[in-house]
């Protein structure tokens, strides 16, 4: 029996723009599995991203409940959440989204500082997940001296370096070109195969969303589901 | 600590900008280090302060002299253990820069009235029975025992009309309290009084101890008591009152330097509150990722302020530092002229509490408002 690891259940999230309300996401319910990979397609507006911050617990939702590993995100605190995502979600994003004043070692070592790790461990771990993403020569450099593939890798490895089970994915390739990005495909492929991470990805790029097992479809804060390719 | 290293990182991130707020936070502590120990050398005299101690002085003011028949009636006064009496000299060495101050005193009676002071006993003997003879501090000129000493005083001639005086080093005094100067001279009340020109039979003020179990006040008014409605009336107060009088013959020091120091730190506010102010606002989506990443609300507000902290820290010590260097140069370059110019302690604690007191006032709307940040707002603009 496969074991879900995030759910949600009549979920909206209403934003307040000046006095017009915007409906964003409506009475959504999805369920993912443990060791999904799951891509989410639709057009600009749809409701991508607010679905993945509000599973990320950057967001809230403005009713129902987004449940994650047993845990209710909805019901936590700010500090609470913040707690959560330090070890339970990694993030990775479109454009990066590194310290420029750290190196690639330091901007991995980032969330371990939230823990209680000695210094030589945190140095350990980064190293570790930067052997994984394939930059560990490239540890000293600072992300303005790497190409943007390598600074996809190296935000690859920050998320995964606290050993979260969900990785969320905000268009992870769409500021790369076809190789580079059907390289960064592959490793969240082999993180999903091979550590076993859930992985949702949030794409516009159809051969992207290829690398998942199943891609749902959003259109107006509504799910609609899909075979894989 | 774990995030010094991103704190300092941070702070660095625009060389150019965080060296020049630093720049003005030294600039900043230099001045309040040199204000401070200037203000410290004003106020030297009632810090060294004997409690026990009182001084009679004219009651129209300092620079009127008071009868030396005094000095008898005065000791006869219940309460008054001994007593003894110093006038102002006016003079310098050689030229007017060499200012220092020059008292006539009664050597043994000085000596004993003042026991802070340390001399060889054979040095005050010898002073002593040496008519033109004279002690000073150890930092003076350069001077040792045996040297013949021109003094022009600007206030007392001799009876011949000469305005240079010469004495003969007999000893050098010092004191263990840093705090007390010993940039001064002391000579012979004797020659002084024998050779001036006028004001003879009078001396500037009175300094007296009170005996064990007296009550001080009680012991002043009965002095002032005693030569009330005389031509010469008293006002005696204790050592400390009289060092702050004569201090404030200079103005009031002390709420100069305030003012000034409180100007350039309501400056320095601006300047390190408008650098955090740019540095948080241009990386909004870097503290956005913070967040994500787990950083609590409180530590995103802590490592701003402690960004602000640190930057002041850094240019406050370092203007400390120049400042600390620059007021031992004076007190060996100007101590005559500055005698007990010094940056006390509780300047330095003071200077530390600013640096914390600043950085955090520095900081704190801008670490709020990365405190409050929405993360996907923050992410969005990105």
């Amino acid at each position: 029996m496969t074991e879900i690891l995030a759910k949600l259940e009549h979920v909206s999230r209403v934003y307040q723009k000046g006095r017009e309300k915007v409906d964003v996401l409506h009475e959504l319910d999805l369920e993912i599995e443990k060791g999904d990979f799951l891509a989410l397609m639709g057009p600009s507006g749809s409701g991508k991203t607010t679905l993945l911050n509000l599973l990320g617990g950057l967001d809230r939702p403005t009713g129902g409940t987004v449940t994650v590993g047993g845990q209710e995100l909805s019901a936590m605190s700010n500090s609470q959440l913040s707690g959560w995502r330090s070890t339970h979600v990694g993030f990775i994003f479109q454009f990066y989204n590194l310290l420029p004043v750290l190196t690639a070692q330091k901007n991995v070592e980032l969330p371990l500082l939230l823990t209680n790790m000695s210094g030589k461990e945190r140095s350990r771990r980064a190293g570790i997940a930067l052997e994984i993403v394939g930059l560990a020569d490239r540890a000293n450099h600072k992300p303005r001296e790497l190409s943007g593939g390598q600074e996809q890798r190296v935000a690859i490895a920050r998320a995964i370096v606290s050993d979260p089970e969900l990785l969320l994915c905000d268009e992870p390739t769409g500021d790369l070109d076809r190789q580079t990005a059907d390289e960064i495909l592959k490793l969240l492929q082999t993180l999903n195969r091979e550590h076993g991470k859930t992985i949702i990805m949030v794409t516009h790029d159809a051969q992207a969303a290829e690398y998942a097992q199943r891609t749902l479809h959003m259109d107006k804060g509504k799910l609609e589901a899909r075979a894989a390719a | 600590m774990k995030y010094l290293g991103l704190v300092w990182r941070n702070a660095w991130r625009k060389k150019a900008r965080t060296s020049l707020t630093m720049l003005s936070v030294m600039v900043a502590f230099l001045l309040f280090a040199l204000l401070n120990a200037i203000a410290f050398a004003f106020r030297s005299g009632q810090d060294v302060a004997d409690a026990e101690r009182l001084v009679v002085i004219h009651k129209i003011s300092l620079i009127n002299p008071l009868p030396i028949s005094y000095e008898a009636r005065i000791a006869a006064t219940p309460g008054v253990a001994e007593v003894t009496h110093a006038s102002w000299f006016g003079g310098y060495y050689q030229e007017p820069r060499n200012q220092f101050a020059q008292f006539p005193v009664d050597a043994r009676a000085y000596f004993e009235m003042y026991p802070e002071l340390d001399i060889e006993p054979g040095q005050l003997e010898s002073w002593a029975d040496n008519r033109i003879g004279a002690v000073v501090g150890p930092e003076q000129f350069g001077w040792t025992i045996g040297d013949r000493i021109p003094i022009l005083s600007t206030i007392w001639p001799q009876t011949d009309g000469e305005r240079t005086w010469e004495f003969e080093l007999a000893g050098i005094f010092s004191t263990s309290d840093q705090r007390g100067s010993t940039a001064y001279m002391l000579f012979n009340y004797d020659y002084f009084e024998e050779a001036r020109a006028f004001g003879k039979g009078t001396v500037g003020w009175y300094i007296l101890r009170v005996a064990p179990g007296a009550n001080p006040v009680e012991v002043a008014q009965a002095i002032d008591e005693q030569f009330a409605n005389s031509p010469n009336e008293t006002e005696t107060s204790t050592e400390a009152a009289f060092a702050a009088s004569f201090a404030k013959q200079f103005g009031n020091i002390a709420l100069i330097v305030q003012l000034i120091l409180g100007a350039v730190f309501f400056t320095l506010l601006l300047v390190a509150g408008n650098t955090m102010s740019q540095s948080v606002r241009e990386r909004i989506p870097e503290l956005a990722v913070l967040k994500t990443v787990g950083f609590s609300d409180g530590s995103v507000l802590g490592i701003v302020l402690s960004e602000s902290i640190l930057i002041i820290a850094l240019g406050g010590l370092l203007g400390l530092g120049l400042g600390w260097l620059a007021v031992q140069g004076a007190a060996s370059s100007m101590g005559a002229m500055l005698p007990g110019i010094y940056l006390s302690g509780p300047a330095i604690l003071t200077a530390i509490a600013i640096i914390i007191g600043a950085g955090i006032l520095a900081g704190i709307f801008p670490a709020l408002k990365a405190m409050r940040l929405s993360i996907v707002d923050a992410l969005a603009r990105g």
